[in-house]
């Protein structure tokens, strides 16, 4: 999910990074009046850890695999803000020294692995395990946050993809989030075994110096909201009327009536499929991980 | 996994007029060519990229950079480029517009690959420091690239170990073992994390 260089305009380039630059700041600041200075080595480390848990390979089929991107994990196990900026750390790393990543679409990658990852993994991680505060809701919480994280970063990824005018919206956005539906459902596993095999080790019980402490919330939800708002709302409100304008601008209007409908078919019916999936596999995954812990 | 560690540190510490110059120098230039890439218009860009191509090569020979390494770092970030530009064929006269979105952002990780093989990342991050980075950010970032490499050799280990001790190779078993490594790893940085902050304090860290 990692953009290039070269795929997003000017207006676009400046607006993901003055909102990456506000959020990113914002996470520096909190992390600096309110978290312990023992937790700095602590999101160093952390750093590192993602970086090189990107590298663990999860076999999938026919030689394809998986593998983390993290940003919900860390969001769960330390916190949102320090999150923030643990893959924000990562992120700079892999675009200055490995050139994963543009130098100009630095701020809308930041955006959305980053804030929109981990703030929103973390609020609906949040959420769900207040309401299922279980063992087992807990790492239901984790899988179906994780899952959301992923998806939401990639239409974010479609969205500002599609508002630099380098592809039509209404390729980019089956593409980018049907891929991305998929992945998410690793990632869900991964980062939920992930969790169980910390709970099982005790990690809880270390003293990190970051309690997951909530807060700041209001400038976070206040960018995403902008974010949103300017990447995906212009595309996505009137959701068949959006695509048949597309279609128009494209060129293709007389075919659109049956393409638009089949996109948005299609679209809804992944969301449901991979809905049922995650929950589904989240449900097979807790009492197996339940089953290993006994043992 | 062990592609990564000679990977930088080894061309970054080589010996060229290239890699004497200032941090802050090449990141200028490095921002520069992408930009002039970014912002040269569609029609006419072809006569710009070129010679920031030709600058870009130029650097290349002056810092000896060896051409099979430049050739595999772009071979290996090209696919993500070609996967996002082909969606853009599906718009009137896409050809020349993908054309141009595959040269531009090939040309611009060409500027960061010889970037970062000619500079040191600590002196890329001094300079950042210096024009206003904050400390914490900049913090968080040496350390990750300190220990970075300590991890990944960890990594190494843990995968060795498993891989002794495994004879069944079932889906199931392989990912439980690899979030097992994953989770162990977090754990053993977590552990490090603390000894590393008792370290920095007993040398009297701010």
């Amino acid at each position: 999910m990692h953009i290039p260089d070269g795929f997003l305009d000017a207006k676009t380039v400046l607006v993901t990074a003055g909102l990456s630059a506000v959020g990113l700041g914002t996470a520096l600041r909190q992390a600096r009046l309110h978290m312990p200075r023992r937790s700095v080595p602590m999101m160093g480390l952390a750093a590192a850890f993602v970086f090189v848990a990107q590298m663990l390979n999860f076999p999938v089929a026919a030689g394809t695999s998986g593998h983390l991107v993290g940003a919900a994990l860390v969001a769960v196990l330390l916190g949102p803000a320090a999150a923030v900026i643990v893959i924000s750390a990562v992120l700079i790393v892999q675009c200055l020294l490995f050139a994963d990543g543009g130098l100009s679409a630095l701020g809308a990658n930041i955006f959305n692995m980053a804030l929109v990852g981990s703030v929103a993994g973390y609020a609906i991680y949040a959420v769900m395990h207040k309401v299922f505060p279980s063992p087992r809701g807990r790492l239901a919480a984790v899988a179906f946050s994780s899952w959301c994280a992923t998806v939401l970063a990639a239409v974010c990824c479609a969205g500002e993809l599609a508002w630099s005018g380098t592809v039509p919206w209404a390729a980019v956005l089956p593409a980018m989030t049907g891929v991305h539906m998929l992945i998410g459902l690793g990632e869900a596993v991964i980062t939920a075994m992930v969790i169980a095999a910390l709970d099982r080790i005790g990690f809880a019980e270390l003293p990190t110096g970051l309690a997951a402490r909530p807060g700041g919330f209001l400038v976070y939800g206040l960018l995403l909201a902008l974010g949103l708002a300017l990447f995906v709302a212009p595309f996505a409100s009137p959701w068949p009327d959006g695509l048949e304008k597309v279609a128009f601008m494209l060129g293709f209007a007389h075919k659109a009536a049956s393409h638009s409908t089949a996109v948005a078919w299609a679209g809804g019916l992944s969301t449901a499929a991979a809905f049922v999936c995650s929950w589904g596999l989240a449900g097979w995954l807790v009492p197996a991980q339940r089953a290993e812990g006994k043992r | 996994m062990s592609l990564f560690h000679g990977l930088l540190e080894h061309h970054c510490r080589m010996e060229s007029p290239i890699h004497r110059l200032s941090a802050g120098l090449k990141l200028i230039v490095g921002l520069g060519v992408v930009i002039a890439a970014l912002v040269s218009p569609l029609p006419r860009a072809w006569p710009i990229l070129a010679a920031l191509a030709a600058l870009l090569l130029l650097v290349a020979v002056l810092g000896r950079l060896p051409w099979d390494f430049l050739a595999r770092r772009l071979l290996f970030l090209e696919p993500f480029v070609l996967g996002v530009a082909a969606l853009s064929l599906l718009r009137p006269n896409g050809a020349a517009d993908f054309a141009a979105l595959v040269a531009k952002s090939s040309l611009c990780l060409l500027a960061m690959i010889v970037m970062a093989a000619t500079t040191p990342f600590a002196d890329i991050l001094a300079t950042l420091g210096r024009v206003g980075l904050p400390s914490l950010l900049v913090t968080v970032l040496t350390l990750m690239y300190r220990y970075l490499f300590v991890l990944l050799d960890e990594t190494e280990r843990m995968s060795l170990a498993k891989s002794s001790r495994t004879f069944s190779s079932g889906r199931v078993w392989t990912w439980q073992s690899s979030a097992a490594i994953a989770g162990g790893l977090f754990m053993r940085s977590s552990l490090r994390a603390q000894r590393v902050y008792d370290a920095m304090c007993a040398r009297g860290w701010r």
